[in-house]
């Protein structure tokens, strides 16, 4: 066998794809394959176009590109194969191998290369982004963007996030989350919080009032400097080796302190923390550092659970329901805290949509960059949510939050329906947060 | 085959107004697998909801000579819907919007891509039980059953899919509309083609409605684990509850290897030490369900079983039954690929059989496993290798046909629900004879006198012989 073949085979992973019996277990399970229609974009058909390129049936690896770019990375396959394939990794792998083949135009290159390797791993550049709502209006790469097409979709539709965008916070306010805040009460845990870049360029009082709830149910938290984004985005674009690099440096950042636990409230980036000693498996000087890391990482729903859980207080009654992060529930395979939280506030009914588990369309960029798809997911998750009669649907993940709030503006429900951060909720209901307004027509 | 000219792709553009016709490279080998073995690319996939269309494009394939490839979901495990030939696919999986459940008449009325799983929900809200229940059946479109007469645990008390099939309407190869059978349980107007097409596998025609027949489902059921320390108790103890008077809903084997399987990959608390596990299931009205199982116990501890357990609560009860799920992907952690084979046996012969099957696993040296539906004499040898391993794939071929072999010599028969496909095409004439085959083969030419219609499935080839290690 050649040598470039040889590689590519190893770059696909094809041992991994061999695990695949085709069963088509996974069909009823992945949203794209039930909105587009067609095994091209099942996980079944996805796995198939790796290991047929990786066993040189397929030569043009271009077949693949427009299946891969149109999986939504959301893993719900994973969950559901009996036999255990990796898909993530598949996923990822054939996306890097993709991406390292391939020749973007020059704008779309710069426009990558902005994207990845400033906007995101930059405290300062996602600062500016959450003062500027979004990088199009102030950064100038508006037009770059047009120009190249990468995100060709999204100058039209941009009003229509812009919409859903959340109130930002002054950047006076935001400049600095507190270095440090000691438990409330007897401490029951150290742990170092995870800020995220896009949760802190927009979310950025959702990340006050998880510390604020932190604190309360007895954690002393830090606010660990120099730590940057999760890396997620770079991964999921094929960016492998940017990923990586924002890894070490979290790791890094996150050993000089000794804490029980490394906590964030994004499912999308707490699943690539937790990952990230798959991520570096290979590097021998970095294995350990990483595993030990992942084994510290968790979510705010789970610390908060080992802690005792949020008192709430006795509110107003309302019906609400929960859309999963996929992240958290395929990757993190985190799925009992959070209801367990929900459910045990006071005058607070908990009813589950139909297909509870499935993607709401949001998955990382893919609503920006896949945005006719990602509408097509998100309208047939809002019919489950819908039928739930629910005033408020809550969420674990920057993302799907925005996605949320974007279906309830489609939907025009936003008279009697709101979407808000599961820490939001609780906090609200634990007396922290001044209640969101609330929708008034549920009332009747 | 001559890959179809651009001018016939034209021609079926025309024809299909209202669905889609796939012809990019990563369509085309999307629909080039099955759960079996083999890649094979078709010329064009094609999805419509329409049935006037989809007849159309019969007649055209007709006319030109296209082989045509029905298919549900690709869960066939024979190679059933595999365009061995090229030419056209046709995916009835988007044919889904029909699902009327008709309770005056106890029948449900189905478009042949609906889930199977979708029927038994649809009936079950309504007090009703569509009873065939592959395991595949929450993927598995009602048209794959049909065309291949799937059968699931249920079979051992209520039948399979042929057992509650009383009408179709079915695109001939010739490309007419017929309509078979009704909404009545009796109907003995002219030849049963409703039962000829059921378990056909595709090559009569396409299915594109079904009438389903409904029971009424059963209000409780109650569950018994026995573990044997040795097989052949385990089978005595199944010929016995059998000859009692009762008739399990279901009859489940679990062997050693696949025990030691299961709690190597989800430790669910089984006995590796132990020889066999049997689960039952009764069904039927409370009073007389508590009365069997006290009964089924009663027999299983007389045949020496070593443990008998009846779970009293729904979440034990759901417990017992994983262990039986986890089976299937338990095994494929030992080794990835997995030749599942469904070789079925008169029920007097369970214990024949799994002595066979012993000698047969120590004679080429392979992994083979054996579970399933006891109760009916179809038994799952599962074999698991590694395809990449040519020289031990050979040994598989070899072991699989003296299991065809020890199973037909047995009064069995090859396939009890998977079906002949491609895989077991070769060892068709050793069961029914070279006569049996031929009327087989005459009916066919009746039906598709182009041999148009998923050619290349059931009748052999000549010279053909089952090929895993390519
Ligand atoms: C993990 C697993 C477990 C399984 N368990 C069982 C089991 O317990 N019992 C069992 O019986 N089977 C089982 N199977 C096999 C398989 O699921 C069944 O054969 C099923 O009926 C196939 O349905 P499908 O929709 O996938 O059809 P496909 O696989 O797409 O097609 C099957 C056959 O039907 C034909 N066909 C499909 N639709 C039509 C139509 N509308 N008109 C005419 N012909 C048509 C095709 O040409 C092909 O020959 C299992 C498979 C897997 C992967
Ligand atoms: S469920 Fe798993 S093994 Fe089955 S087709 Fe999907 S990925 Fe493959
Ligand atoms: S990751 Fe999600 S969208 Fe992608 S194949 Fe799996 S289930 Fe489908």
């Amino acid at each position: 066998m050649n040598e470039p073949f040889t590689s590519l085979r190893e770059e696909l992973r094809y041992e991994k794809t061999n695990r695949c019996v085709q069963c088509g277990y996974c069909l009823p399970a992945c949203p794209t394959f039930l909105t587009m229609g067609k095994e091209t974009h099942s996980p079944r058909g996805r796995i198939n176009l790796v290991k047929m390129a990786a066993e040189g049936k397929i030569q043009d690896l271009s077949a693949l590109e427009e299946p891969l770019d149109l999986c939504l990375g959301c893993r719900a396959c994973e969950t559901v194969c009996p036999t255990g394939v990796e898909y993530g990794v598949i996923l990822e792998s054939a996306r890097a191998a993709l991406a390292r083949r391939k020749k973007y135009t020059v704008a779309k290159k710069a426009m990558r290369s902005f994207l990845f390797k400033k906007v995101f791993p930059s405290r300062k550049a996602m600062n500016l982004l959450g003062n500027a709502m979004w990088l199009y209006e102030k950064s100038g790469a508006q037009k770059l963007a047009r120009k190249s097409g990468l995100l060709k979709n999204m100058p039209a539709h941009l009003g229509e996030f812009e919409a859903v965008l959340p109130q930002t916070v002054s950047p006076a306010e935001r400049s600095r989350l507190p270095r440090f805040t000691p438990a409330q009460g007897e401490k029951k845990y150290t742990v170092a919080f995870f800020v995220g870049c896009v949760m802190d360029a927009m979310f950025h009082k959702i990340n006050q009032l998880s510390i604020q709830l932190l604190a309360q149910v007895g954690c002393d938290v830090i606010v660990v400097e120099n730590q940057t984004c999760c890396g997620a985005l770079h991964a999921h674009a094929g960016e492998v080796e940017d990923s990586k690099q924002l890894a070490k440096r979290n790791i890094e950042a996150f050993e000089r302190h000794d804490v029980d636990f490394i906590v964030n409230n994004a499912g999308g980036c707490g699943a690539m923390l937790i990952e990230y000693d798959h991520l570096l498996a290979d590097e021998p000087q970095w294995a350990e550092r990483a595993r030990q890391f992942a084994q510290k990482t968790r979510d705010i729903s789970q610390v908060l659970v080992l802690c005792g859980g949020v008192q709430g207080k006795a509110g107003r009654a309302e019906r609400v329901t929960y859309q999963r992060s996929c992240h958290m529930t395929n990757v993190q395979k985190v799925t009992r805290e959070p209801l367990q939280l929900i459910q045990s506030l006071p005058n607070v009914e908990l009813v589950e949509m139909e297909e509870a588990n499935m993607c709401c369309g949001s998955a990382g960029i893919y609503n920006l960059v896949q945005y006719d798809a990602s509408m097509e997911i998100l309208d047939h998750k809002m019919k489950h949510v819908k039928d739930t009669e629910a005033t408020t649907v809550i969420t674990t993940n920057p993302g799907c939050l925005l996605q949320m709030k974007l279906g309830i503006e489609r939907e025009k429900l936003g008279d009697r329906m709101r979407a808000v951060h599961l820490v939001e909720y609780l906090a609200e209901r634990a007396g922290i947060a001044e209640p969101q307004p609330q929708p008034v027509a549920s009332q009747s | 085959m001559k890959p179809l000219t651009e001018k016939q792709l034209n021609e079926i553009r025309q024809i299909v107004q209202t669905g889609r016709v796939l012809t990019s490279e990563s369509d085309r080998f999307s629909y080039a697998y099955d759960a079996s073995f083999g890649t094979y690319l078709p010329d064009v996939v094609i999805q419509t909801k329409d049935v006037q269309e989809l007849a159309e494009l019969v007649k055209f394939a007709n006319r030109e000579l296209i082989p045509v490839y029905p298919r549900g979901q690709s869960t066939s495990l024979s190679g059933g819907p595999l365009p061995v030939k090229g030419g056209m696919v046709i995916d009835l999986s988007v044919m889904n919007d029909l699902l009327e459940i008709d309770e005056e008449d106890l029948v449900a009325i189905v478009s042949p891509g609906v889930l199977t799983a979708d029927i038994h929900k649809a009936a079950e809200k309504k007090g009703l039980m569509y009873p065939p229940d592959p395991s595949s059946s929450h993927v598995s479109t009602i048209g794959g059953n049909l065309a291949e007469n799937s059968g699931g645990p249920r079979g051992l008390k209520y039948g399979v899919t042929k057992d509650y099939v009383i009408g179709l309407e079915v695109i001939t190869p010739q490309g007419e509309i017929i309509r078979t059978g009704g909404r009545t349980v009796k109907n003995v107007t002219g030849y049963d083609l409703t039962k000829l097409i059921v378990g056909s596998e595709g090559t009569l025609g396409i299915i594109t409605k079904a009438i389903l027949r409904l029971i009424p489902k059963p209000p409780a059921s109650e569950t018994v684990m026995a573990i044997f320390d040795s097989l052949v108790d385990a089978g005595r103890a199944i010929s016995r509850i059998l000859t009692s008077g009762i008739l399990p809903a279901k009859m489940e084997l679990l062997d050693q290897a696949s025990m030691v399987a299961v709690e190597n990959y989800q430790p669910s608390g089984l006995p590796k030490d132990a020889e066999a596990l049997i689960l039952i299931e009764l069904d039927g009205h409370p009073i007389a369900v508590r009365d069997e199982a006290e009964q089924v116990f009663r027999v299983c501890r007389e045949i020496g079983a070593r443990e008998v357990r009846v779970p009293q609560t729904k979440e034990e009860k759901e417990q017992a039954w994983k262990a039986r799920k986890l089976v299937s992907p338990a095994i494929v952690r030992v080794k990835p690929t997995k030749i599942s084979e469904d070789a079925t046996v008169p029920r007097s012969k369970i214990p024949e059989m799994c002595r066979r099957l012993q000698e047969i696993k120590k004679k080429y040296n392979i992994d083979l496993v054996v579970f399933g539906h006891i109760g009916d004499g179809n038994l799952h040898p599962n074999i698991i290798a590694d395809k990449s391993d040519k020289e031990e794939m050979r040994r598989v071929e070899k072991a699989v046909a003296e299991i065809f072999e020890a199973a037909v010599e047995l009064g069995g028969t090859l396939s009890g629900e998977h079906g002949i496909g491609v895989m077991k095409a070769p060892f068709m004439e050793m069961e029914l004879g070279a006569a049996g085959l031929e009327m087989m083969k005459r009916i066919k030419q009746a039906w598709d006198p182009n041999n148009i219609m998923n050619p290349g499935k059931i009748f052999p080839e000549p010279g053909q012989k089952l090929v895993l290690s390519e």
